[in-house]
């Protein structure tokens, strides 16, 4: 599965594969950045630190290239720390983002994620809006072995249920509580005050230990943008990648990092419920470049 | 993207020295196509959708077209705009209905494109135009798309057939083989079969699609595709191409503020038509797509047509002739000053306006800000003033503004800034006016002269200290409406609204001066 889904390794192979570098390989280059999302701004900032490289070293050998373009791309991602900060008990993550990017089917990984840990895990369901929201993450519950604050009526306010479901993890003494939110387009002041309205209610319990941003590998340059808004709106403090199981590559992530200093966190590559990962630089670029 | 700058500005910067010269050499071309080439990457169009847009735009702007051309920058923005609109709008057409109902509608895309929302929206549009549909849960997979479609469906009112619960269970190609046997009895005349999401690369759910498609033989397969996807959206929409042969291509979440390059690439690529595009969480944000409204998103030059022509009709020329003589002549007064508001007013809501100029993109949040009753505020000062008052604000002395303030429900403080402003703004007016600016009453700038868009932006400069959005709209009504550009800086200023920052009115004024309208 890796394999195939790693599909700018494979553009990049056959110009590994020549001799020398010559302008053919930078512009293939380019293209191969360019059709990884990586956008025109990362993309040029890349090959020419690249170029810079290739002539103090004075090589010609498109595998050192290779070995430079993976090192860069390492560099890029090492520079913020994805660790999860869960230290706090219970600890409260709260899970962010725009409509369809996968936010209710990376908490049940998650959820499976930390049981895997055996941490107790309590997750809310303050997606009130979208039709079955609730069902879905009850459903996702169950097969990750968490529990689950339901909205106690249709429509109810979601702060109220966040605010709940800090509640339980306290009068339980459950570790982690993790908390859904509806899918809201960054461009809704409205919605996005609503955000900003769970964050505070929640902090009058516990103070928020991570404010998740899950964005999808297939997006394309907007990503920044969202993530902008969310920040602004939610305080994200890391970033969650998901349908990295696609043909998409979310070269995109790489100028979220650079524009919002935001750390990737965890990455998502598939529909079953150990299809999460923490995130590794390392393996993400090596992965990436081949 | 906003780092970036918009195409508008870029290309403005581009043409700044072109104008003059009358004629496109091949570097000035080679210029402006690589700020297109950048632009259209910034909006996600695929690299070599973007590689042949632009090998064509430099042909076609290399020919002679262009050099007979009066002005030249102006015409490769059209040709771009032309170009865009051919490829997105080339094949656009309307769904089509079976001959013997029942109609069958499959939906089929990646995994969150919205396709269980879409199936809510299209039944209740179609249930609108007088159809009976009935809508299919064939997503057994995603937990709960199930009961998701059932809820969507009773927010509709259209019936959800769903003899399965989903969640893992079930065969979907017999579902919906099955819908389309109960729709015949019940007399159903579309089935809108809602599938599972998948990856272009999951071969063995491309074949469950393709399975459900040789099952249920629709009439139309929609391929819905998130407009924020990136350079994948090529590689996505090739593969489901290849898996299930859409016949169309519905286009979700355009109420954000992505670019929708996926459009173009999609619409290039696989040559199948766009048919309709959701914009937004109601069932009823849905419409059919628009291709010259695409085309201006792609590229964020904006709606600047319509907008001149809403402008158009709410200016009264005459009016504004009498405006600019009151400025030269000192005799502005605050009741002109409520006249101009009320006038700006007419033209509908400002914030819609300013939505559809240029770069408007980026100013997204200022416009959030913007607060359209900030107007209805400063007018309610000026009306609590007596009519000498108005004439002469000097009459104004403390216990006039306190009766003023009380009257208006504002605070005296408030009452003293408009009063400062207005004061500035007529100082400012007056000096312009006087200072020999030859087109001032009822000359209309002369199209397509640079001259008129440079005064302006001279202007500009020293109105820029209010910088506020409304200002930019009376600014460009005024320009559109070919009177001086000087009233509409008095409006703005005189707002009496903590100006958000003021860029892109510089080019804005300069993008009119590109179009040459005016």
């Amino acid at each position: 599965m890796a394999e195939r889904s790693w599909s700018l390794a494979g553009a990049l192979r056959g110009m590994f594969a020549k001799r020398t570098i010559d302008d053919e390989t930078w512009d293939d280059l380019e293209t191969a950045l360019i059709t990884a999302d990586f956008g025109p701004a990362v993309t040029d900032a890349v090959i020419e630190e690249l170029r810079a490289k290739v002539d103090r070293y004075r090589t010609t050998d498109p595998t050192d290239l290779q070995r430079m373009l993976r090192e860069t791309i390492e560099e890029r991602l090492a520079r913020f720390d994805p660790t999860l900060k869960l230290t706090d008990r219970p600890a409260v993550v709260l899970v962010v983002g725009v409509n369809g990017v996968g936010k209710t089917t990376t908490i049940g990984k998650f959820a499976r994620f930390l049981r895997g840990y055996d941490r107790t895990v309590v997750v809310g369901a303050a997606d009130t809006f979208r039709a079955a929201a609730v069902e879905q993450l009850a459903t996702w519950a169950e097969r990750a072995g968490a529990q689950i604050v339901r909205p106690q009526q249709e429509r109810q306010d979601p702060a109220s249920v966040a605010f709940q479901a800090v509640e339980y993890a306290k009068s339980t003494g459950t570790e982690i509580v993790i908390i859904d939110t509806a899918g809201r387009l960054h461009t809704k002041g409205g919605l996005m005050d609503e955000l900003s309205k769970i964050k505070r209610v929640v902090e009058k319990q516990a103070p928020i230990a991570e404010v998740l941003l899950v964005l999808d590998a297939t997006t394309g340059q907007n990503g920044v943008a969202q993530a902008q808004a969310f920040i602004e709106h939610a305080g994200v403090t890391g970033l969650v990648l998901t349908k990295l199981d696609g043909s998409a590559k979310g070269g995109f992530v790489l100028s979220v990092q650079e524009r919002t200093g935001l750390p990737i966190k965890l990455i998502g590559q598939g529909e079953a419920i150990g299809d999460l990962t923490g995130f590794t630089p390392h393996v993400f670029a090596q992965q990436l470049v081949g | 993207m906003a780092t970036f700058g918009t195409l508008s500005d870029r290309l403005t910067e581009t043409f700044k020295n072109l104008r003059t010269k009358g004629k496109l050499s091949a570097s000035d071309v080679d210029g402006t196509v690589r700020e297109i080439r950048r632009a259209l990457l910034d909006a996600d169009v695929s690299l070599d959708v973007v590689k042949q847009f632009t090998a064509t735009v430099r042909e076609r702007a290399l020919g002679d077209e262009v050099n007979q051309a009066l002005n030249p920058a102006q015409q490769v923005v059209q040709i771009v705009n032309e170009e865009l609109v051919a490829i997105l709008g080339g094949q656009q057409r309307r769904l089509e209905f079976a001959k013997n109902p029942p109609t069958v509608i499959m939906l089929a895309g990646l995994q969150g494109a919205g396709k269980t929302t879409l199936a809510g929206k299209l039944a209740k549009w179609l249930k609108k135009e007088g159809h009976t549909p009935i809508l299919v849960a064939a997503d057994l997979q995603r937990p709960n798309a199930v009961t998701q479609l059932q809820v969507v469906g009773d927010q509709a009112g259209v019936p959800v057939f769903a003899p399965e619960p989903g969640n893992g269970v079930g065969d979907p190609v017999r579902v919906a083989k099955d819908a389309v046997k109960q729709a015949e009895r019940q007399q159903y005349d579309v089935v809108v079969i809602d599938t599972a999401g998948r990856l272009g690369i999951d071969a063995e759910l491309m074949k469950q699609a393709s399975d459900i498609r040789k099952a249920t033989h629709p009439d139309e397969v929609l391929f819905v595709i998130d407009a924020m996807i990136g350079q994948d959206a090529v590689n996505t929409a090739k593969a489901f191409q290849e898996g299930v042969d859409f016949t169309g291509v519905v286009l979700t979440k355009l109420d954000g503020d992505a670019r929708g390059g996926a459009a173009l690439s999609i619409a290039s690529v696989t040559g199948r038509p766009i048919i309709f595009a959701s914009t937004g969480e109601g069932l009823d944000d849905f419409e059919p797509f628009h291709p010259d409204r695409m085309a201006s998103r792609i590229l964020d030059l904006g709606d600047i047509l319509t907008l001149i022509e809403q402008a158009q009709g709410a200016f009264d020329e005459e009016e504004a002739r009498q405006v600019a003589e009151k400025f030269a002549t000192d005799s502005f007064t605050l009741d002109d000053f409520l006249k101009q508001m009320q006038q700006l007013r007419n033209m509908g809501s400002i914030k819609k306006m300013i939505g559809m100029l240029p770069g408007a993109g980026q100013m997204r949040q200022q416009l959030d800000q913007f607060d359209e009753k900030e107007i209805v505020r400063t007018e309610a000062i000026i009306q609590s003033m007596t009519p000498s008052e108005r004439r002469n604000p000097k009459l104004l002395n403390g216990s006039r503004r306190l009766r003023i303030a009380k009257g208006s429900g504002m605070t005296v403080t408030e009452i003293n800034q408009l009063i400062t402003r207005f004061d500035q703004a007529s100082k400012m007016m007056k000096t312009v006016a006087k200072g020999g600016v030859p087109n001032v009453p009822g000359m209309g700038p002369v199209p397509g002269a640079g001259y008129a868009g440079g005064r302006k932006q001279q202007q500009k400069k020293k109105g820029s200290r209010s910088g506020n959005p409304a200002k930019r709209a009376a600014e460009n009504a005024a320009i559109a409406s070919g009177t001086p550009a000087t009233r509409g800086s008095a409006d703005g200023s005189g707002f009496g609204l903590g100006g958000p920052k003021a860029e892109g009115g510089e080019d804005l004024a300069a993008v009119q001066k590109l179009f040459g309208r005016g």
